[in-house]
């Protein structure tokens, strides 16, 4: 940091010794101020983006005989929309960003674990419906949502539910 | 180290998240994060899906940039500012912590009628049962009412006739509340997967308990930097730390909103 001169006559915490935040900060305010008004007016949008999907995610399962791919590839937007807000948060409003370079992969590297974390568990979790589905007939039939209640399905109501 | 943190932290989340994904990929059926979440506070039955929610997003996302701006003062030693943006902060913090409280209230305590053993039933969203089945109909709704007890049958009436006290209507025969109760507007659903209430709950409420938490650090923060503990150490490199631990409460946001709200 620029303008902090370590003085152990005055604070002897090693976060005053080895200031963790080694970035070079930058004082210039106007520039400072357009980068925080930028990232928060993206943010918002990106928001409003997902919830415009979600709520057509909504009306599409209302309507009959919703295209389960074009609702996997809304949900799918919404996850990539998410990862853009996380990198937005972490690189900007946390600073990650302006950290030096070997810093932010120590950080980074280890997350990686979660692309297999992930993956795994979710295929897992698949997996074990289709066992159950497969030797479980009481689950199957429990849990199977009946096709042709949709069809006579009454007309939304603008009431509860 | 904070960052170190937070990252051990973020594999927390990610576990508790991770898991719900694996429990909802091995069901046939998951609730609809819309009929789930639909209510507003002050709009009785109305239907807005999304509506709560995303005003607890925009609150938690202003408040990150509240702290980013309460950082940045710090930065140029503008005590005044870093208290000016730091109640702010919290002022967020706890905007939204009542908006979870209203929320989980309204889950717990907002009652819907559920087929349960062949009768109908008034549950809430806890942690053995919520009411987030399949939607049922016709015969099997009729059969499950005249299966069902007087209490119930009241309370289903009162839900659309408010003239009836509800001694009056406990006083009536079955047959008489069934001819009162239209069908048609009666929306009865199965019991939902019993693990939804309990991820539900264990992971908002794991988050809740960092938005606390990061609001009583900012408390301390804001006490210290009123009496001019960080002037005189001459830095704020504490309200850096304090921010970092703030936006990451954000950043888990983003995800339980994805997970739980909109897929």
């Amino acid at each position: 940091m620029s303008n902090h001169h370590y003085d152990p006559t005055t604070d002897i915490s090693p976060s005053a010794a080895y200031p963790e935040v080694s970035f070079q900060h930058h004082t210039d305010d106007a520039e400072f101020r357009t980068r925080v008004r930028k990232t928060t007016i993206l943010l918002s949008v990106i928001t409003i983006f997902e919830l415009a999907i979600g709520l057509v995610i909504y009306t599409m399962h209302k309507g009959e005989n919703p295209s389960h791919l074009l609702i996997l590839m809304f949900k799918g937007a919404v996850c990539i929309l998410t990862l853009a807000k996380a990198y937005y948060i972490v690189s900007v409003f946390m600073h990650l960003g302006d950290e030096i370079r070997n810093m932010i992969m120590t950080i980074v590297v280890p997350l990686l674990l979660f692309v297999w974390f992930i993956a795994a568990f979710l295929i897992d979790g698949n997996s074990y419906r289709n066992l159950r589905n497969t030797y479980d007939p009481h689950f199957r039939e429990t849990t199977t949502v009946k096709e042709a209640n949709h069809a006579e399905e009454p007309a939304p109501k603008s009431g509860k539910e | 180290m904070m960052w170190y943190f937070l990252m051990s932290d973020a594999f927390t989340f990610g576990a508790f998240l991770i898991s719900y994904g694996t429990i909802r990929f091995s069901q046939n059926f998951w609730p609809d994060p819309n009929v789930v979440f639909n209510a507003f506070p002050g709009a009785g039955h109305q239907n807005l899906p999304l509506a709560f929610v995303s005003v607890m997003t925009f609150i938690l996302i202003i408040s990150s940039v509240t702290m980013v701006l309460a950082v940045h003062a710090g930065h140029n030693g503008d005590k005044k500012g870093v208290i000016k943006w730091l109640f702010w902060t919290i002022i967020g913090g706890l905007a939204f912590l009542s908006c979870q409280a209203w929320e989980w209230h309204h889950l717990i305590t907002g009652e819907h009628a559920t087929l349960i053993d062949g009768k109908i039933e008034l549950v809430g969203q806890t942690t053995r049962v919520n009411p987030w089945g399949t939607l049922v109909h016709g015969a099997e709704v009729t059969d499950a009412l005249k299966n069902s007890s007087q209490e119930t049958l009241a309370a289903l009436v009162a839900e659309h006739n408010h003239t009836a006290t509800h001694e009056q209507l406990m006083g009536m025969s079955k047959e008489q509340l069934l001819g009162m109760i239209n069908t048609a507007e009666l929306h009865v659903r199965t019991k939902g997967p019993v693990a939804f209430g309990g991820y539900f709950y264990g992971i908002t409420g794991f988050h809740g308990f960092h938005v606390f938490s990061g609001v009583i650090i900012n408390i301390i923060m804001l006490i210290m930097a009123q009496k001019g503990v960080f002037e005189r150490r001459g830095h704020y490199l504490m309200i850096e730390k304090a921010g970092l631990y703030w936006h990451f409460v954000d950043l888990v946001w983003v995800f339980v909103f994805l997970c739980f709200y909109l897929i």
